[in-house]
Parts: C-alpha cells; sequence; structure tokens
C-alpha cells in the first residue's frame, strides 16, 4: 500500500508551475510557461498561452487559438479520447471530463500505477459536450469548487424552466443572464432550445467567438445574434447572455428594466446571489456538486485522493471518514473561471487572460 | 407556506424598495386569512417561541450530519437557517444517495419515521438518478403531492403550542416534507431573524398601501392587535371598522441627518442652527401613552421601528410619562457615559440579566419630543420643540434619562474649535462617547426621514494609520463566502527585529469590487490555516498595506499590542506600499497619551496617516 503511495507521489509532484510529471517530464495544467504542458481544458486559469508544447484535445487546441490566437504554443499535439499515448517513461490517456467542449481527464500511467488528473468534470447532463467517464485508479486528482455538503445542484433544465417562465411573466423587462464565455453560456443556450425556446439569444460581445466555435463543433444553438449597443433599448422581453461581470455594469442598465440572472453553482447560496445584486440566481454549475464528487471519487476505487483546490478541507475529511487516504493540494491559481469571462473574447487575441480583465468599458465598446 | 417562502426568498433578492413593498402588498392581497396575517407577524418580528430556538436546530443537524461537514458548511455560508436548510435532505447527507442506501441512515438513531424520505416527492429522477430535489422555484403549485407540506399557521401554531420533547421530531417531519426555499423559511421562523431587508414599518406599509391609508395610522391601530390581524386586513380593505384601541405608544418613523462637507458651511448661517453633541451610542424612541383603561403603555423602539422593549427593561421602567421621546442610548456609569465598547457588551443579548443591567445600565440621553400627552409635537420648531422637552425631562426627574446639552457656538470657526475638543467645550469626561457634532435649524419641524437641509451631522475626523494584513477570515450576511474580516498589524521593535502586532479587525471600508480583489489576495496568499481563519503572507518586504481609520483608540488588557481601536475600518488599500513601510506601535502610542491628557488629537490626519 505505501509502496504504491511512495510511486505515486514519485509519479506526479508538486511544482510552483502546478503538478509535475517527471517520469514523462510535463506538467498537467500549468499556471506558468513550461516546455511542456498537458491540458484538460480550455477555461484560462488550466490553458494558459506560452508553453513550449501542448497536448490537448483537437477541441481544447481549438479553444486555446481562439482565446490567445493561433501561436498560443511553440508546438501542440492533438489528443484523440481512449488513445494511449507514450510520454517518456509513462504513458497518458485523455478521457472525457464532461465540463466543458474538448474538456478530459488525463490518465497518468507507469508500472501497475495509475493516476488520474480529472481537471474540472461534472455528472450533470450538457449536451454539448461530452459526458464524464469514470476511470478506475490507484490515485484520483480531483478538485472541490463545490466540496461541501450544502452544494446540491438541482436539475439543470429546471433552471432554465425559470429563466424561460420569467421572461414569460415580464414581457416588458430584459433578461440578461450572466454566464461564463467558455461552456457555460453555450449549455444555457442549448438547454433552452431543448426546451423549445425559439426566440434569438442574444450574445454580449465576449461571447461570439467562442458560441460560433462552439456551433463550428456541430452544438446546435439556434440564431444568437450579437447586441448591437443601439438595439438594447429594443430587447424588452428577451433573453440576453453576456460575462458575469457585465450584469452590473453600465452596458447592462441600457436594456429594459432588466433583471439580472447569473448561472453558476454558487447561486446555490442566497448571500452569494445577492452579493451580485443578482435577482434571478440559475443554479447551473459546470462543477461537481457535493454528491457527485463524493460518488466519483468512490467509482474510481482509488486508494487514495488529491484535492488541488476548492473547499479541500471538507472533502479531505469525507475521504478520511471512508478510510480513503486524501490530501489537500491547496494549489493556487485556479477556480478563477469568472476572471476568464471578464477578459472577454472582446479584445481579438488579448494574450494576457487575466490583465486586460475587467475593463468593463472596453467590453461595452465591443460590444 | 410554500406562498410565504417564496415571498421572502424574492424580497430577499429585490434590492428596490418599492418593490418590496409591491411584492409584500401582493401576497396580502392574494393570501386569505390566516396565513397572510401569520406572513405580517413574521415581518414585523411579532412571532417568538418559548420552546424552538435555534439550539433545537443545531440538535436535529447534529443527528443527521458530520459535525465537522456542518461545521464548515456553516462556516462557508455564514447562516445558519440556511446552511441547515441546504444540508438537510439525504438520511445521510455525506454519502451519495444511490447505493449507500442501506447502512446509510445515522446509526446512533434508530427513531424510525425521522428518516426523511424525499424520494417520493423528487418524481423522475433526471438521468442517473442523482439530480436531486424537485425544483425549489414552483410557487404556484400550492402543496407538493406526497408528504404533507405544513401551511404557515399550522407551522406558527405548531411551534407555539408543541411542547419541549415533541418540537424535534416535529420540526424534522417539516423539514422533510418542505423544499429548499420552504425549510428556509421554516428555519428563519424558528431563529426569528428573517434579515431580508425589511423593517417592521415597511411590512406596515405595504399593509396600508391595500388600502388608501397612511402607514402611521397602522402604526397608531397596531398596539392590541394580535396575529393573525384579521381586523386589521378587513379595515385597510374596506370591509371592516377601525379596530379599537388606539396604540397610545406608537413608533413615529426618526428624522435624519446628512453629513455636512466643508464647502456647506458658506451656504449655512450660524444664527439659524442650534448644535449639540453627536452622541456615539444607539438612536432609540422611547414612548409611553395611557390606553383606555388608564394603564401606562411604555415602549422602546429602534430607528427602524422594531420594539425593542423587552433588551432594556431598565429603561422601560423609567419611562414613567406620557410623551415620545428621541434620544441616543447609552451606558453611564458613575455618572460618566462610556465607550462604545461598553455600550455593545449590552446589546444583541436575548436575555437580559439583573446582572447586566447592574453593570450596563441602560441611559437614554434625549434630543428631541415628538408628542406628548396626547399631543404631536413634531410640526413645531425645533427651538420650541427642546424647549418643551427641557421642561419634561426636569418633571420626570429620573436618573436613566436627562438631556443631550447644547453646544454653544458663535460662529462656525467656535464650533469646530468645540468638535475637536468636547472635553474642553463642555462635555467633560463624556468627551470618549462624542462623535462629532449635529447642527439643527432652530425654525425645522420634525419631518420623518432625511430631508436634506435641516439637521446636519458633522463627524470627527478619523485616526488614519497604515497597517499591514496578517489575518483574514470569512465574512456573514452580505459578505458571506468571502474573506472579508481582516485583522491588522504594525510593527513594533522586539528581540529578533521589527515584527508585526495585530491591533485591530475591520471588515468594512472597501466597495464589492475592493472585496474581490482583497479575498483573491487572501486566497493567493494564504500560508497557514487555523480552522476559519487564514494567515496570509507579511514580512518587510511582502504583505499588503491597509490604510485604517477608526475613532479612537482605548487601553485594552486583551490585546497583544494593548490597544484596542474603536470603529476601524479599511480607508484604502495601499498595493503599491511596501509592507516594511507601514506604521509603528507608537504612533498609536502616541494617539493614546493624547487622549489621555485630555485633549483630542483630533483634525486632519494625525501623526503617521496620510499618505
Amino acid at each position: 500500500m505505501s509502496g504504491m503511495a511512495t510511486r505515486a507521489a514519485d509519479l506526479l509532484t508538486l511544482t510552483p508551475q502546478g503538478l509535475y510529471c517527471p517520469g514523462g517530464d510535463f506538467h498537467v495544467d500549468p499556471t506558468r510557461p513550461v516546455p511542456r504542458a498537458l491540458i484538460t481544458h480550455g477555461h484560462s486559469d488550466h490553458a494558459r498561452s506560452g508553453h513550449g508544447h501542448v497536448m490537448a484535445t483537437a477541441e481544447t487546441l481549438g479553444i486555446m487559438a481562439v482565446r490567445y490566437g493561433a501561436d498560443f504554443a511553440g508546438a501542440t499535439q492533438t489528443a484523440e479520447l481512449g488513445e494511449v499515448v507514450r510520454i517518456g517513461e509513462v504513458t497518458v490517456t485523455f478521457v472525457p471530463a464532461g465540463h466543458v467542449l474538448g474538456s478530459a481527464q488525463i490518465v497518468i500511467e507507469h508500472g501497475k500505477c495509475r493516476l488520474v488528473v480529472s481537471g474540472d468534470y461534472k455528472r450533470g447532463r450538457d449536451p454539448t459536450c461530452l459526458p464524464y467517464r469514470p476511470i478506475p485508479c490507484d490515485v484520483f486528482i480531483t478538485e472541490a469548487t463545490f466540496g461541501l455538503p450544502v452544494f446540491r445542484h438541482p436539475d439543470a433544465r429546471a433552471e432554465t424552466d425559470k429563466l424561460i417562465e420569467s421572461a414569460r411573466l415580464f414581457p416588458e423587462r430584459a433578461h440578461i443572464v450572466g454566464a461564463y464565455a467558455l461552456g457555460k453560456a453555450q449549455r444555457v443556450m442549448a438547454l433552452l432550445r431543448e426546451a423549445g425556446y425559439d426566440r434569438p439569444i442574444y450574445l454580449h460581445g465576449a461571447m461570439e467567438r467562442l458560441t460560433a466555435f462552439y456551433k463550428d463543433h456541430g452544438v446546435a444553438l439556434g440564431e444568437t445574434p450579437r447586441v448591437a449597443p443601439d438595439d438594447r433599448a429594443k430587447l424588452a422581453g428577451e433573453i440576453v447572455i453576456c460575462p458575469p461581470s457585465a450584469i452590473q455594469d453600465l452596458w447592462a442598465r441600457k436594456f429594459p428594466d432588466p433583471v439580472t440572472a447569473f448561472a453558476s453553482g454558487w447561486m446555490r447560496v442566497r448571500a452569494r446571489a445577492r452579493q451580485k445584486g443578482v435577482e434571478l440566481p440559475l443554479v447551473i454549475s459546470d462543477h461537481c456538486d457535493w454528491d457527485d464528487l463524493c460518488r466519483s471519487i468512490l467509482e474510481t476505487g482509488a486508494e487514495e485522493v488529491w484535492v488541488t483546490h476548492g473547499q479541500e478541507d471538507a472533502l479531505v475529511h469525507w475521504c478520511l471518514s471512508r478510510g480513503i487516504r486524501a490530501r489537500p493540494l491547496h494549489m493556487l491559481g485556479y477556480g478563477d473561471e469568472e476572471a476568464e469571462g471578464q477578459a472577454g473574447e472582446a479584445a481579438a487575441g488579448a494574450p494576457d487572460p487575466d490583465g486586460a480583465a475587467a475593463d468593463p468599458a472596453a467590453a461595452d465598446v465591443a460590444a | 407556506m410554500n406562498r410565504f417562502a417564496h415571498l421572502i426568498d424574492r424580497i430577499g433578492y429585490e434590492p428596490r424598495r418599492n418593490a418590496k413593498i409591491r411584492l409584500m402588498a401582493d401576497y396580502f392581497r392574494h393570501t386569505p386569512d390566516p396565513e397572510r396575517g401569520f406572513a405580517l407577524a413574521a415581518l414585523t418580528g411579532a412571532l417568538s417561541f418559548r420552546h424552538a430556538k435555534p439550539n433545537l436546530i443545531r440538535g436535529l443537524m447534529a443527528e443527521r450530519s458530520d459535525p465537522a461537514l456542518f461545521g464548515l458548511s456553516w462556516d462557508y455560508v455564514g447562516d445558519l437557517s440556511e446552511t441547515v436548510a441546504l444540508m438537510w435532505r439525504a438520511p445521510d447527507p455525506e454519502l451519495p444517495a444511490p447505493r449507500a442506501e442501506p447502512d446509510g441512515g445515522a446509526p446512533q438513531n434508530p427513531g424510525a419515521d425521522a428518516r426523511p424520505h424525499a424520494s417520493g416527492a423528487d418524481g423522475p429522477a433526471p438521468g442517473i438518478g442523482h439530480n436531486n430535489p424537485p425544483p425549489d422555484g414552483e410557487p404556484i403549485a400550492p402543496e407538493g403531492p406526497c408528504p404533507h407540506v405544513p401551511a404557515l399557521s399550522e407551522v406558527v401554531e405548531g411551534l407555539a403550542t408543541a411542547g419541549k420533547s415533541e418540537l424535534p421530531r416535529l420540526v424534522a417531519t417539516w423539514l422533510d416534507a418542505l423544499d429548499e426555499t420552504g425549510r428556509w423559511a421554516l428555519l428563519k421562523l424558528i431563529t426569528s431573524e428573517l434579515r431580508i431587508g425589511v423593517s417592521a414599518r415597511l411590512a406596515k406599509t405595504a399593509v396600508a398601501s391595500l388600502g388608501d391609508i397612511a402607514t402611521d395610522e397602522v402604526e397608531h391601530v397596531w398596539h392590541g392587535l394580535e396575529p393573525p390581524y384579521r381586523e386589521l386586513f378587513a379595515w385597510v380593505e374596506g370591509k371592516g371598522p377601525r379596530p379599537e384601541g388606539v396604540n397610545p405608544a406608537p413608533f413615529r418613523p426618526p428624522m435624519l441627518a446628512h453629513p455636512v462637507e466643508d464647502e456647506d458651511f458658506a451656504k449655512l448661517d450660524p444664527a439659524l442652527f442650534g448644535a449639540e453633541w453627536k452622541w456615539d451610542g444607539i438612536r432609540l424612541q422611547a414612548v409611553a401613552g395611557r390606553d383606555p383603561e388608564g394603564r401606562l403603555v411604555r415602549r422602546i423602539y429602534s430607528r427602524t421601528g422594531e420594539d425593542v422593549s423587552k433588551a432594556f427593561p431598565d429603561l422601560v421602567e423609567a419611562l414613567d410619562f406620557e410623551a415620545a421621546l428621541d434620544g441616543e442610548l447609552l451606558i453611564v456609569r458613575e455618572g460618566r457615559v462610556q465607550s462604545f465598547n461598553v455600550l455593545q457588551q449590552r446589546l444583541n443579548r436575548k436575555a437580559v440579566t439583573p446582572k447586566m443591567i447592574a453593570e450596563y445600565p441602560a441611559h437614554l440621553r434625549c434630543y428631541d419630543i415628538l408628542a406628548e400627552g396626547g399631543e404631536d409635537l413634531r410640526h413645531l420648531p425645533f427651538a420650541d420643540r427642546r424647549i418643551r422637552l427641557e421642561s419634561l425631562i426636569g418633571r420626570i426627574g429620573a436618573p436613566g434619562i436627562d438631556l443631550s446639552p447644547t453646544v454653544p457656538f458663535g460662529s462656525w470657526e467656535e464650533l469646530a474649535e468645540a468638535r475637536r475638543d468636547p472635553a474642553g467645550a463642555g462635555a467633560g469626561p463624556d468627551a470618549d462617547a462624542i462623535e462629532g457634532c449635529m447642527l439643527k435649524r432652530l425654525d425645522s419641524p420634525y419631518l420623518p426621514g432625511r430631508p436634506k437641509g435641516p439637521w446636519w451631522k458633522w463627524k470627527r475626523e478619523p485616526f488614519l494609520v497604515d497597517a499591514v494584513m496578517m489575518y483574514a477570515q470569512r465574512g456573514h450576511g452580505k459578505r458571506s463566502s468571502f474573506y472579508s474580516d481582516y485583522t491588522f498589524g504594525v510593527w513594533r521593535e522586539s528581540a529578533g527585529g521589527p515584527e508585526l502586532v495585530p491591533v485591530g479587525k475591520a471588515y468594512s471600508g472597501f466597495t464589492d469590487q475592493e472585496l474581490l480583489k482583497l479575498d483573491r489576495f487572501v486566497r493567493n496568499n494564504t500560508v497557514n490555516r487555523f480552522g476559519p481563519v487564514r494567515e496570509v503572507g507579511y514580512g518587510p518586504d511582502k504583505g499588503l498595506v491597509l490604510e485604517v481609520a477608526f475613532e479612537g483608540l482605548q487601553r485594552s488588557g486583551r490585546h497583544k499590542s494593548g490597544v484596542a481601536m474603536r470603529f476601524p475600518r479599511i480607508n484604502r488599500i495601499r498595493w503599491d506600499k511596501p509592507a516594511g513601510e507601514a506604521d509603528r506601535l507608537e504612533i498609536l502610542e502616541r494617539i493614546l497619551k493624547k487622549g489621555e491628557t485630555g485633549q483630542h488629537p483630533l483634525g486632519g490626519a494625525p501623526a503617521g496617516g496620510g499618505a
């Protein structure tokens, strides 16, 4: 047992850049530029520009190109889902994580020891990406964004139904829905379409390019016109999707008596919704809730769990109380998808995902 | 219960006052008696249950959940009711439902039907059977199918009458039957703190809006009415007579002041104003009047109209007159007004013990009179009301009630001098409890709300010090789940060189945008975790400098630094300033010494403050 654990700790170590595999000489989702990176998915806290060599799914590579420009890395390598690829002394396999389009878990194997870096993942249904697949392993590396038993995400469809109902009830008001530009926005749109909502869904400029990318990859989202600044006053009764940072901007005030909505797992906690001045909280998350985190850990059969970030304490405590070895990694730099929302795809090819961030005026102009 | 739950849920998300009134009015209009009456009672804080207390909830939770997970969750959410409402449901919340069912129940508690079975209500489980509760947002569907969802009146009745031993089971049964919003509302009733931004006054305003009736009229008949207020609703809806028994001791909305800015003085004629000290206490309204049977009814109201009489029995006893007085709650010991720190010991206590009353005697320092012997005085000029007030206070002669003295002045410069040094301007040792001056136009009537012009508040300049963030903790309420409470320190010399010593804690003064940045700073610079507290990195060349504003200093044995700050808040965040250049403890010592020698070192930025 302890032998296995030692090997696992040798197989993957923690460096200032993030998780590092000495046997393959690569990092997973490094937070700073490194020679060789394996990337789980396209959110900017996991996929940064400036690495020497990037291996990721075709979709993730595509998303990175949309965000950072075609030259986001020195070289790229497409990971085919399920294909076992040797890198140095180890093999790696990408397996769907169900988080956003192109998201994958990365399985790292050496000898008899198998580690799974799950990245961000979820179990709830999402018409815009492949579902998560549980992989039996010795060490499971998980996030814990919603790692407290207060987080239980309701059925996402019921949440979009609330939105449709509200839009029907208040035909004189525009519904401004804050959603992360990558994944959440497209999932909300897809769920609205599934529910039969067939009006145009209006987009803030920062949403446009990734939404087009999703459409190019076969996700049906219907008509999604970009909001022209002068048209805002005419959008009573319509649904508009924008980055979370824009719902409180001047940009949003120009709509007729806007109802501010926000699609996020955080909306489960009332105070969080109020803090953002959200009137219509939509509990839609692209992360696992508590039950799914626990279930996923059990399903992997892992003897040991590493918790990267989020509410590590509670999940580690739960593992230990189930006789599963667990430790928090307290990793920094993850969990700020929100910053990504602010960064906006507005400034085309803006190289710095965090910098340029919070300039609402820029977003307004671009919109 | 569901309708009420959705009402308070929606109000909680609604920032606009008028929209809150509309939501309540709409609810009252479309909800039958007695439901709406019990809702009104809950909204006005008129419900209180003998056995149903927060402890009961904690007890239920302890039976059903892992205490560590409950503790972490509570710390994160920052609100007991909401934490429990969110966590409640599965027999063993930390076990995934699907297959752990057989051994999932709390083993120590075989109390058979205490096990929740929401399964019936879940309907067709989407996908893999996990994705859970019935949608919360179903205001229209009256009651769910299987389990019995209690009506609000049933809940209120049950909480009021059930015995101590049967309550836990009763509450657990309801919790099992309700959805998350319903559970939250039920628990809010039990903790008797709705905290949805609705004052008693606002709820009464909503009732008044059902008919063409002024809110003051509702206040007048309020006394003598009991939940569920059938006569009240009948009256405002024009279906019944005005309820008998006019409130002999009604609340009257207070008049508030605007802060005065330096440039305002050029436009203000000192001859038209009177001045008083601005006391650092709690604004109260003390009202006493006779009911039709001739009994004296005495009430003490907070500035938002909550009846807080129960918290101040000593003061209530002193209300031996028929009048409505506006004044400041202070603690006075041996003739000397105590600081706000002392007053705080007396606040927010559910039970008021004789010991507490003896140690922290409540005192009302009056500055206005709104009514006397049934006569409304609010239309009189301030100067005339002041004469009536002085005469009444003289007649009462109660030790716990006195007059807030006027501050004589001929010019604004003279008043500035008095404000700078209240001790030297007649306040003597009470100067510690003074936070500036109030200016009141002598000819102004008493106008509810915050009219611009007649009343001004002129607060003392705060002290400023540059300190370094050392620890952070999550906040509550509006700041829940963000690291928003910061302990900060200043430098002092020690054997091993300069070290930071904590001097205070602040949780306000920054904008929401700044809070996001501060929270991120804490999360990215955590070096240690002590339960809910995080220690951040600090040292001569790392750390975050906070410019802290505070109102005063006191010596304190409880703090390592030996000083305690009054009302510290973050004035500015000095992202630019190296931590090594933050202030030193000696600066605080100097402020303290000046304060102790009687001269208040005020005005401008004191030593070390500022940029």
